[in-house]
């Protein structure tokens, strides 16, 4: 860890995270969208862990474990609500879905 | 020689992020999804966190992905499912994420072959430390991420749950999803 300087480090996971929020932004299907969610998720576990190795603490580490939790919890529900949004409208197009009414 | 290590993965995992927002089919982008998880695990071992490299891989690039291409599997059913599966399986497709997985692979088998890395390097925050972290000072923590998990079980059965037929037969609508 001394030879890679933390900054390097946090560049990639903003990158990532930025790759992350465009994706969220440029696509409009459900399915891609949950997955840059995910890359963002994960992007920000990296600094995380990045952090807790240049002070040497397990603290990043147990962070990055509760992100898998919330994560593995987001997908879960998030896919049951794409099998739910396919058989009602058949689509997965979000602005097709815009018109929702409560 | 940890650096390049370092670096080259770190590339990967930007190239097949930057793949995965870019591509059509949503099999393809869970490709190099793969391959990006892959790649970060990679990084994860190189700044010293082994047991957060085999959390990533098993249940990052194991489990959610798979939950992922159960999903797609799910929502893809229909007779052109063949026709769609051949012309998805051209070479054009699976080389890329191939050629970013067999740099990997060159990558573990140098850090496998070389045991002099382990050692001098790197400042290795083991699990054992984690754990303790965890089941100590995060104990509280740990509840709420249980309960988390409860509620998106209980989410997830709950909307994937089929509707009961409560219509007298005569009576029955037709159902608009098979």
């Amino acid at each position: 860890m001394d030879n890679i300087p933390m900054e390097t480090g946090f560049i990639i996971a903003g990158i990532l995270f930025t790759l992350g929020l465009t994706g969220v932004m440029i696509r409009r299907n459900v399915i891609f969208m949950l997955m840059s969610i995910e890359i963002m998720l994960n992007a920000a576990g990296l600094a995380f862990v990045f952090a807790g190795s240049f002070w040497q603490q397990a603290d990043g580490q147990v962070m990055f474990i509760f992100i898998l939790a919330v994560a593995a919890a987001e997908v879960s529900v998030g896919l049951a609500l794409i099998i739910l949004i396919y058989q009602k409208f058949k689509t997965l197009d979000v602005d097709k879905l815009s018109k929702m009414k409560g | 020689m940890l650096n390049v290590l370092f670096y080259t993965a770190a590339t990967i995992g930007v190239i097949a992020t930057f793949m995965v927002i870019t591509r059509y089919h949503a099999v393809h982008a869970l490709l190099y999804f793969v391959v990006s998880l892959l790649s970060i695990a990679v990084v994860f071992y190189v700044i010293g966190a082994p047991f957060i490299a085999a959390l990533e891989v098993i249940i990052y690039a194991g489990a959610i992905m798979t939950l992922f291409i159960f999903v797609i599997m799910m929502l893809n059913l229909g007779a052109a499912t063949i026709d769609q599966e051949r012309t998805w399986l051209t070479p054009k497709i699976w080389v890329g994420p191939s050629v970013l997985t067999l740099i990997l692979l060159i990558q573990f088998l140098l850090v496998m072959f070389n045991t002099g890395l382990q050692g001098n390097e790197m400042m290795v925050i083991e699990p054992k430390e984690v754990g303790v972290s965890l089941f100590t000072q995060y104990l509280l923590a740990v509840e709420l991420a249980g309960m988390l998990l409860l509620a998106g079980i209980v989410g997830a059965y709950h909307l994937g749950k089929r509707k009961k037929k409560i219509l007298h037969r005569y009576l029955e609508t037709k159902e608009d999803h098979g």
